[in-house]
């Protein structure tokens, strides 16, 4: 299939015309909403270029952590990981536990809000 | 006052499908000619209002500045008139100007509520308030040249502001007022979290984690429950009015405390633990003086940790307002991709919590 213009650019179009024509045009909340949308397909873009990378390195850590699930999807994975936080079998002090979560958490918050301040404090 | 980009300034505190307001009080005209009505009635014969402008927007409510003849007045007002609180948690306008006029009282600085609405009235609940002069907007406070001052001294006005508040008899007060202290909210938080049915990782362990180390509870007292920038206003010499205590309820005073050092109401500066422009032990010198209770900032983590977490789920309230297909705003598809910081924010709390 082709791929010119590809998913991105198109996305990346539809943001320069928010930008450059329609929002300029706008006025009151919807001057606000302009640049929510704005920085939506931001967000989009960087979860376009990330998630490739980031969902994969988030699932191995899962069957690292949870040991033989290797048919499960990563949701479902998610959904183990969550039932043994909740039954007390895994605490802060599981090894790993902590470590997974904040790499995962880093991921999804530099797809979803790159600048913000607890990001930084994480990687410091 | 004013919506903040990015942040809303209201949110619904029950699940969005529980909360649709009907508006009762359609017609402009006929809010205008009840503005009008109000208007020389409160101020007297001569007085006639000249111009009315809409403060707030959203589903918030309605903040209206009035003026005419010389006078100025702000109007806070159900949204489209209407007399239902907006959440389970809110406590609707009637009890919230008899607080505001409490407060008044023990010495918090708030805006003087001279005129409760009535039927005879004819524009739905609310109240009228005086014009307090000063800037609500964080940015600006946090930022802005004219607010250093201020910013050097406003944690200490804080730590005063809650003390006073803190210290009122609650014997007195409406009964319309909640019990929710820690324990409750987490279960509170919890049964909203667990009906999405979307399992997240670092909530789960929040939850376990603040169960496993909840602190004694204190004496119940009234809390304000929305005790950051936003809700209060500033000038260059400080706090001049703590304003929206619709979500005020009885509860322990470390939850205020607490919630205005959530990272979230540090608006970009974290190394400012109080609301980005100060430091903990500024306000807590100035409330445990004024209170006499010796309260430490080691007690205020694990309520910051539950704070972070109420504004995650918030935030996940927010979004099911848009996948539900209740509001198919942009805005509140958006805030579903806010709920990664409060976790990035509750991982950096264990973190130290455990180091």
């Amino acid at each position: 299939m082709h791929d010119q213009p590809s998913v991105a650019e198109l996305v990346q179009a539809v943001k320069n015309f928010i930008d450059e024509t329609a929002g300029p045009n706008l006025t009151g909340h919807a001057t606000f909403h302009a640049r929510v949308a704005s920085n939506v397909l931001s967000t989009v873009l960087r979860d376009l270029e990330q998630r490739p990378q980031s969902e994969p390195a988030e699932r191995a850590r899962l069957l690292d952590l949870l040991g033989d699930e290797a048919d499960q999807s990563t949701a479902a994975l998610n959904e183990t990981l969550s039932a043994r936080i909740k039954a007390g079998e895994m605490t802060p002090e599981t090894p790993g536990l902590l470590s997974h979560l904040k790499a995962t958490t880093i991921a999804q918050v530099e797809i979803d809000q790159p600048r913000y301040s607890g990001l930084k404090t994480a990687k410091s | 006052m004013v919506p903040q980009p990015g942040l809303p300034h209201r949110y619904s505190l029950a699940l969005p499908s529980l909360t649709l307001i009907v508006a009762k009080m359609g017609s402009k005209s006929e809010f205008e000619t009840g503005l009008q009505a109000l208007f020389t009635r409160v101020f007297g014969q001569g007085h006639s209002l000249a111009t009315f402008k809409r403060l707030s927007g959203g589903a918030s409510q309605e903040t209206w500045a009035l003026a005419g003849s010389g006078k100025s007045t702000i109007l806070r007002r159900a949204p489209g008139g209407g007399s239902e609180a907006r959440s389970s948690a809110a406590i609707g306008l009637p009890a919230e100007a008899k607080l505001i006029q409490a407060a008044a009282k023990a010495g918090v600085p708030v805006p003087d509520v001279f005129h409760v609405l009535d039927d005879k009235d004819g524009i739905g609940d609310g109240f009228l308030m005086s014009h307090v002069l000063g800037e609500t907007i964080a940015r600006p406070i946090l930022r802005n040249h004219e607010f250093e001052t201020a910013r050097s001294i406003l944690s200490g006005h804080c730590g005063l502001a809650l003390s006073a508040i803190h210290s009122i008899p609650t014997q007195a007060l409406p009964p319309e007022l909640q019990v929710s202290d820690g324990l409750s909210q987490i279960e509170k938080y919890e049964t909203i979290y667990r009906a999405f049915n979307a399992p997240r990782p670092v909530f789960e362990l929040t939850l376990q984690w603040l169960k496993a180390n909840a602190p004694a509870p204190r004496l119940n007292v009234l809390v304000h429950g929305d005790f950051r920038l936003g809700n209060l206003m500033v000038d260059e010499t400080g706090l001049v009015a703590v304003l929206d205590w619709e979500l005020a309820h009885l509860g322990d005073p470390r939850e205020d405390i607490a919630w205005l050092c959530v990272n979230s109401w540090r608006f970009g500066q974290s190394q400012n633990r109080v609301g980005g422009f100060g430091q903990l032990d500024d306000l807590l010198t100035a409330y445990n003086q004024h209170t006499g209770s010796a309260i430490t900032a080691g007690e205020i983590d694990w309520w910051e940790m539950l704070g972070s977490l109420k504004w995650g789920i918030m935030c996940m309230i927010m979004y099911e307002a848009f996948r539900s297909g209740a509001d198919a705003s942009v805005e509140r598809a958006a805030i579903g991709r806010r709920v990664s910081e409060t976790e990035i924010d509750l991982i950096n709390l264990l973190e130290i919590a455990h180091a």
